[in-house]
């Protein structure tokens, strides 16, 4: 992508500059930022609460958290700009109500603007940083938050001084992921009528038709990505907490009443306006506008989407398991290089990816079918670029970045000094890895899986953009309807991508829950 | 010499299991394959038809964003025989990217008007859509043009979807051509102080603001009004408006196409030119234009009774390839008025 957008026409450049471009740039910071603010202040309470107190219906809660994470962002747009808008239902109800006729007569807030967005972005975002931050509370040394309460702090305190630092490194992963995912969309943003820099990125490669100032817009929002994740790890250089003492007794506050009230309401809310309430929406959708004829059709579709999820999933959390052991036990100065430069791909938008790899994989083809016919064999075709292959290397660029940084938050968890504990008992790197690490990582992997393949899921532009002929997934048919302006079609595959996204959430929790 | 056959025979297994991996690609010759940026479903019935007539199956994909650039990575080996796009944006991209190949074929020529063709017959126009002006009803009957959306009388009355939709682009760059540069910003300078919202939202919803009082006035393709009269939840809408059709006293209602054109290296190319063909029978047209509630590009076939009964309208006779020649300038200027912001 970086060669491509050499070749950018600088006279369009300032053209955008000069018009629009700061504009964009100012909205792409704001919301970043408020998403970041949101999604960390939505996740990182939700876990403290889940985790260190006694929440109403905490049995509950711990996993239904989770579940807007199955939750496709740009339906939920689609669903709360519909709802909430002036000519939305629940506007038309209230001026129904209070007998007012023109906008004039009332105040009500403008969903379609940038808080607006940042709210409904932040609400299926924020597991996320739930779901890490959880992990880091319960895995943390309880013995030192022990220690702090024996000092006299008192258990706000202990929380902010004491665990929430602890937990620094997995909630930095859990935040950068909620930012890049932020910056490279496009048509949740859309939807709200808020212009952003991937708005300038499709504006210049479909309406001015430069590809290469297209690209060099897109490595300008890598390099911000890079200088914020890059800035993050420096401040906390020198920082580091390894638990050896994993599974101990939690303490648990016991809230009152009040307390009570508040905090479940809290995460009852959470779970309500990210989950329940548009999954009831799209139900109701579908009991109105489906009916049984339709469901055979959504067959295929979602065995294709099982499938390629089921192996983006799987190369990506390899992958990543390798990068980490790589750079925890590799003596090479540049062990750190894989796994860094493997997380980028979530910063780009699904579109500029796809693009990217038709760049790389059409020339490949290309001199594959030469040499073919050089020998006079038959041309296989184009089977990188044109076949399930590439829609799956697409999944698993874009979504490197969940499966390493999961994993690698897992294996700074694990003390160093088990690295040499089976080597000094005269085992080998194999039988160490797979003795030790694997099953200490074991929740980490699962984790990793389970969130490439609900992305892999709810992913639209590259299999899009990247799909071979007759291959429709449930995305795919969820997308041809909305932009025919119907989606109250599409409800029952929009259902069954939830659904589907549900399984492996539930069956992970459970898993977990046993072990 | 003894190295040859060794380096034949693995290559030919390699070849023989990628062949294996890509066996949906390898094409049997009763097939043809389009790339279409409309959907499957409007396209599936008339594709129906002509396999049942000639035997030939049709593949499909359907994608917008970034289908010309597939198409030209993939280049020689592209497995694409027809292009079906709607806007001429689109058409005008791939023929000057040299995505297409021209087809010159006498029932082609014979029933599609001139201004809905290419010169070098590159690519063919199927159906037309007009860009209305949707009226609140309790304006009356008005007479609009599109000079009129920057008329002051309108403040805070009017309701469009993003400037730089593929249909609205089109639109001020027919302002272009019509009036210069300079004229046409001034125009959406004062069009967009007369907006009641920031741009937003698609046509459909454009007339829903005006069903809930929210504005008088919107911008909105003909097919939608056909649309949502049809849809159970959305035809109370359309009560609220009357569907216009701008300019009738001078240049005529902007008119956009959806079209054709035959992939430059097309593998397929005999069925291709029979599926070009098929197109523009008097059956397919009315079967294509009825499924859109579209206008069908030949001139001897009505549209469909309800599309009809919006009355007969002047189109303006501005060559197509006009309007995309000034599309850039269009969406500069559109920027430069920070139209959507």
């Amino acid at each position: 992508m970086l060669l491509a957008s050499f070749g950018s026409s600088s006279h369009l450049f300032s053209h955008l500059w000069q018009t629009v471009l700061p504009d964009y740039i100012i909205n792409t910071l704001l919301l970043g930022v408020l998403v970041v603010c949101l999604s960390l202040a939505f996740g990182i309470f939700s876990a403290a609460f889940i985790v260190h107190t006694n929440v109403f219906s905490k049995k509950f809660l711990r996993w239904l958290l989770l579940l807007p994470l199955a939750m496709p962002a740009y339906l939920v747009a689609y669903l709360y700009t519909d709802m909430f808008d002036y000519a939305g239902p629940i506007q038309r109800i209230l001026r129904g109500w209070f007998g007012w006729q023109s906008p004039e007569d009332y105040w009500f807030f403008d969903i379609r603007t940038l808080p607006g967005a940042a709210i409904v972005i932040s609400l299926v975002l924020f597991p996320y940083v739930y779901m890490l931050a959880r992990t880091a509370f319960e895995q943390q040394d309880q013995t030192l938050l022990r220690a702090g309460r024996l000092l006299g702090l008192t258990t706000k305190q202990s929380f902010f001084k004491l665990a929430l630092p602890l937990a620094r490194p997995a909630i930095a992963v859990s935040a950068s992921l909620v930012l890049m995912e932020t910056l490279a969309d496009f048509a949740t943003v859309n939807y709200f009528a808020v212009n952003t820099l991937t708005t300038a990125i499709y504006d210049t490669w479909l309406g001015y038709g430069e590809l290469a100032t297209a690209n060099a817009l897109a490595s300008i929002l890598m390099l911000i990505i890079f200088f914020v994740v890059v800035a993050e790890q420096r401040a906390r250089v020198g920082q580091s907490h390894q638990s050896n003492r994993p599974n101990q007794h939690i303490e648990i506050i016991k809230l009152s009443f009040i307390q009570q009230f508040f905090v479940s309401g809290f995460c009852w809310c959470l779970v309500l306006a990210g989950f329940l309430f548009p999954f009831i929406l799209l139900v109701i959708m579908a009991i109105e506008y489906s009916d049984l004829a339709q469901l055979t059709k959504l067959i295929t579709p979602s065995i294709n989407s099982l499938e390629v999820s089921f192996y983006a999933a799987t190369i990506a959390t390899t992958l990543a398991l390798l990068f980490s052991l790589y750079r925890r036990l590799s003596i090479n100065k540049w062990r750190i290089l894989p796994i860094t430069v493997a997380g980028f791909g979530y910063a780009v938008p699904g579109t500029v990816l796809a693009m990217a790899l038709l760049a790389t994989f059409g020339p490949l083809d290309h001199y594959m079918n030469d040499l073919a016919e050089h020998f006079q064999l038959n041309p296989p075709g184009l089977v990188l670029s044109g076949t399930i292959f590439a829609i799956v290397f697409a999944f698993v660029v874009r979504f490197a970045a969940i499966a390493n940084g999961t994993i690698s938050s897992g294996i700074e968890q694990i003390p160093h000094s088990i690295d040499h504990a089976p080597a000094s008992l005269g085992v080998g790197l194999g039988g160490m890895l797979s003795k030790v690490h694997l099953p200490i990582l074991k929740p980490s992997i699962l984790v990793a899986w389970l969130l490439v393949f609900v992305e892999s899921m709810k992913e639209l532009p590259a299999a899009l953009l990247l799909r071979p002929f007759n291959f429709e997934t449930l995305s795919i048919q969820i997308y041809q309807l909305i932009s025919d302006e119907i989606l109250e079609q599409g409800a029952l595959s929009a259902i069954l991508i939830v659904l589907l996204g549900l399984v492996p959430i539930i069956w992970l929790n459970r898993s977990k829950e046993l072990t | 010499m003894r190295k040859t056959p060794f380096i034949k025979k693995s290559l030919l297994l390699i070849f023989a299991s990628l062949s294996f991996i890509s066996s949906p690609l390898v094409q049997a010759s009763d097939e043809v394959n389009v790339y279409s940026y409309r959907q499957a479903f409007l396209v599936k019935p008339l594709f129906n038809k002509f396999t049942e007539q000639t035997g030939v199956k049709v593949n499909v994909i359907f994608a917008k964003k970034g289908m010309a650039e597939r198409l030209a990575r993939e280049g020689k080996h592209s497995p694409a025989d027809i292009l079906l796009t709607t806007d001429i944006s689109r058409l005008i991209e791939l023929h000057d990217r040299d995505l297409l190949q021209a087809y010159r074929s006498k029932a082609l020529l014979d029933n599609i008007p001139s201004q809905y063709r290419a010169k070098d017959n590159s690519w063919y126009a199927l159906t037309t859509r007009v860009r209305n002006i949707y009226s609140a009803k309790h304006l009356g009957a008005i007479n609009f043009n599109y000079e009129d959306l920057a008329d002051s009388k309108y403040k805070g009355k009017i309701c469009t979807r993003s400037g730089k939709h593929a249909y609205n682009i089109a639109l001020v760059a027919s302002m272009i051509a019509e009036h210069g540069k300079a004229e046409t910003l001034v125009w959406l300078e004062k069009f967009k102080a007369n907006l009641a919202r920031k741009p937003q939202g698609n046509d459909r919803g454009q007339v829903q603001a005006i069903h809930q009082n929210l504005c008088d006035i919107s911008l909105g393709n003909s097919y939608y009004f056909g649309k949502m009269l049809t849809n159970e939840k959305q035809k109370v809408w359309t009560d609220a408006v009357y569907i216009n059709f701008p300019n009738q006293e001078n240049r005529g209602a902007h008119v956009n196409i959806s079209g054709m054109g035959m992939a430059k290296y097309a593998p397929n190319k005999k069925n291709a030119q029979a599926l070009m063909e098929f197109l523009i029978t008097k059956d397919a047209q009315k079967l294509y234009a009825e499924t859109n509630m579209e206008y069908p590009v030949r001139t001897d076939v009505m549209p469909s009774k309800l599309v009809a009964s919006w009355g007969n309208f002047k189109a303006d006779s501005l060559p197509l390839e006009t309007i995309a020649k000034h599309r850039k300038e269009a969406l500069k200027l559109i920027d430069k008025a920070k139209f959507d912001l």
